[in-house]
């Protein structure tokens, strides 16, 4: 068994469901509370086992904006299971990587050898805490079957996240990754990250003329061209007093709206 | 990463302990100290217990539950922390037991065998410390072949510095600990350099294979997060490149060019205040040095808040 996630970079809106359903679960369970510092003060902090960043990938008008959530990535070469004094830090034979909270000193060496910042010790409790993919559900045979996944999956609006065994070649996760060109993030330090990201899917390429490439098309003689020249105008005009012209005020032009 | 002052302290302090008692040990079989009685070598050896002791106890500072220490024994196998850990702890019965060999017997076989022992111990400590930083592959600037040699021949530099200014208290020919006091300092500097030179070439990851995006410019549009997180405040540290060049030269000063000035003045035997000079010099100087080995070292999740190369 290699149990992990696959994440959908083409539909994930960065919408930050799955952190929020990833503490409300393991704030509540087995691994909680996940610590809060000064919580309702300017400067709000907590432990979260999963995070979403956004990014901008290539260059404006090409670019694209893209969300990338993060959690553990349950690697198979864990170094943070390797530098634990302790032997708090234990990996699974499913594959889950896990902090044995009654045996971890505090000492945060496993969040340094961790490339993906999976890893935050809980100020509280001074142990380090990380994503279980839910480890107390998905092996709830109490709860129906198809409850028994993490909770980031369950709680994703558009679907971008799948929770399965890599070690089966026909897994969803699996077809997945091996259809969409899953990959792994920071592969060069060989940690042999479990989770796959799925890379957004190739959107067929449109004509664009030049003029539209640089700037908005203004001086079309279309309906369209001329509403987009006169709102240019008021654009440029606002804030200036009327000119000799007549033109009028934005004040009046507002004035004539409310009108 | 953020300098934490109890790690700082623990591996410049511990260090010259451990540094004092190997010079310690082989100042006798190589005739270091001609004429050094058991007494001083009881008294040189206590100071350098007390230096480890002190330390080895504010290492324990940085833990947030100390009262699993215990455990840091079990995992030799796998985690340098560990084989640190238990060295620091085998280190102590045989240091004290060849302090006592020589309160009894003095200058006998087994006081010899002893402090040798003593003396492989406190050096496999100083390579278990490194290593905990160079196995680390998540920052290039700890993750270096010269890291583990730089770590050693520090705490040699400092420990023979001191020794020094102990053997000229005891007024005893000081001359060819001078000489290899001079020839620690030029190699640790040596080394030094080179790690400083190697820091400056560019490698490791970088924004877009932490992403995944290779074939194109990544940049940060928003880290999701308001406040501060446990990463950026530990990871995130950052000193500004003027002051990193102005604290690499007093690296180089007090660590490498005071000490071996006065060293160098020693190899006819010196003056007790400036070798106590000297010592304290180099203790500063080494102590910025690590407190820089900290500042520099780039985390690779400082990637994922917008670096774009560590």
């Amino acid at each position: 068994m290699k149990l992990g996630l696959v994440i959908d970079l083409d539909t994930c809106v960065g919408c930050h469901a799955c952190a929020v359903a990833c503490k409300q679960w393991n704030t509540s369970g087995t691994t909680g509370p996940l610590s809060d510092t000064d919580p309702y003060g300017a400067e709000p902090g907590g432990v979260w086992f999963n995070r979403i960043r956004h990014y901008e990938v290539d260059e404006f008008p090409v670019s694209k904006t893209v969300n990338v959530p993060m959690s553990c990535m349950h690697c198979e070469q864990a170094a943070c299971v390797t530098v634990c004094p302790t032997g708090a830090s234990w990996k699974r034979e499913d594959g889950i990587v896990l902090v044995d909270q009654s045996k971890c000193m505090g000492c945060n060496l496993c969040a340094w050898a961790c490339p993906y910042g999976a890893r935050e010790p809980d100020p509280e409790a001074g142990v380090m805490k990380k994503c279980t993919l839910c480890v107390d559900r998905i092996n709830d045979e109490r709860l129906p079957e198809s409850q028994r996944q993490p909770a980031c999956v369950l709680t994703c609006p558009t679907k971008a996240r799948m929770f399965g065994d890599f070690d089966d070649p026909e897994s969803a996760v699996s077809v997945a990754v091996r259809e969409r060109g899953g990959y792994a993030q920071m592969p060069e330090l060989g940690y042999q990250p479990v989770n796959r990201y799925l890379p957004p899917r190739p959107t067929p390429s449109v004509e664009v003329s030049d003029q539209t490439r640089g700037e908005a098309n203004v001086d079309g003689g279309s309906l369209i061209g001329k509403w987009m020249r006169r709102q240019k105008e008021a654009f440029d005009a606002y804030g200036r007093a009327p000119d000799a012209h007549g033109a009028p005020s934005p004040s009046d032009a507002d004035g004539e709206a409310a009108r | 990463m953020n300098p934490a002052f109890s790690v700082i302290f623990f591996t410049v302090t511990a260090g010259t302990g451990y540094g004092l008692l190997i010079l310690l040990a082989v100042s006798r079989p190589f005739g270091l100290l001609p004429n050094v009685s058991p007494d001083q070598v009881i008294g040189t050896g206590l100071l350098g217990l007390v230096l480890v002791t002190a330390g080895l106890v504010s290492s324990t500072f940085h833990l947030s539950n100390p009262k699993n220490a215990w455990r840091s024994f079990t995992r030799f196998r796998t985690s340098w922390l560990s084989r640190e850990a238990v060295f620091a702890v085998l280190f102590y019965p045989l240091s004290l037991g060849w302090l006592l060999a020589e309160f009894f017997t003095g200058a006998s076989a087994l006081s010899a065998a002893l402090s040798l022992l003593t003396a492989v111990l406190a050096l496999m400590v100083l390579v278990c410390t490194a290593m905990i930083y160079a196995s680390l592959k998540t920052i290039r600037q700890w993750h270096h072949p010269l890291v583990p040699i730089v770590f050693v021949l520090l705490s040699l530099l400092v420990g023979t510095l001191t020794l020094l200014a102990m053997g000229a208290a005891f007024d005893l020919d000081i001359g060819r600990l001078a000489a290899v006091a001079a020839s620690i300092i030029v190699a640790a500097a040596i080394i030094k350099l080179v790690y400083f030179v190697q820091l400056g070439q560019p490698g490791g990851p970088t924004i877009n294979t932490a992403i995944g995006f290779t074939k194109a410019s990544v940049r940060l549009l928003d880290v999701g997060h308001s406040g501060d997180t446990f990463h950026t405040r530990e990871f995130g540290f950052q000193v500004d490149r003027a002051r990193i060049m102005w604290l690499r030269a007093g690296v180089i000063a007090l660590a490498f060019a005071v000490p071996l000035l006065i060293v160098v003045g020693a190899l006819d035997g010196g003056a007790l205040p400036l070798l106590v000079g000297a010592a304290v010099s180099g203790y500063v100087g080494v102590f910025v040095e690590r407190w820089l080995f900290f500042a520099e070292a780039r985390h690779v999740v400082n990637l994922y808040h917008g670096a774009q190369q560590t």
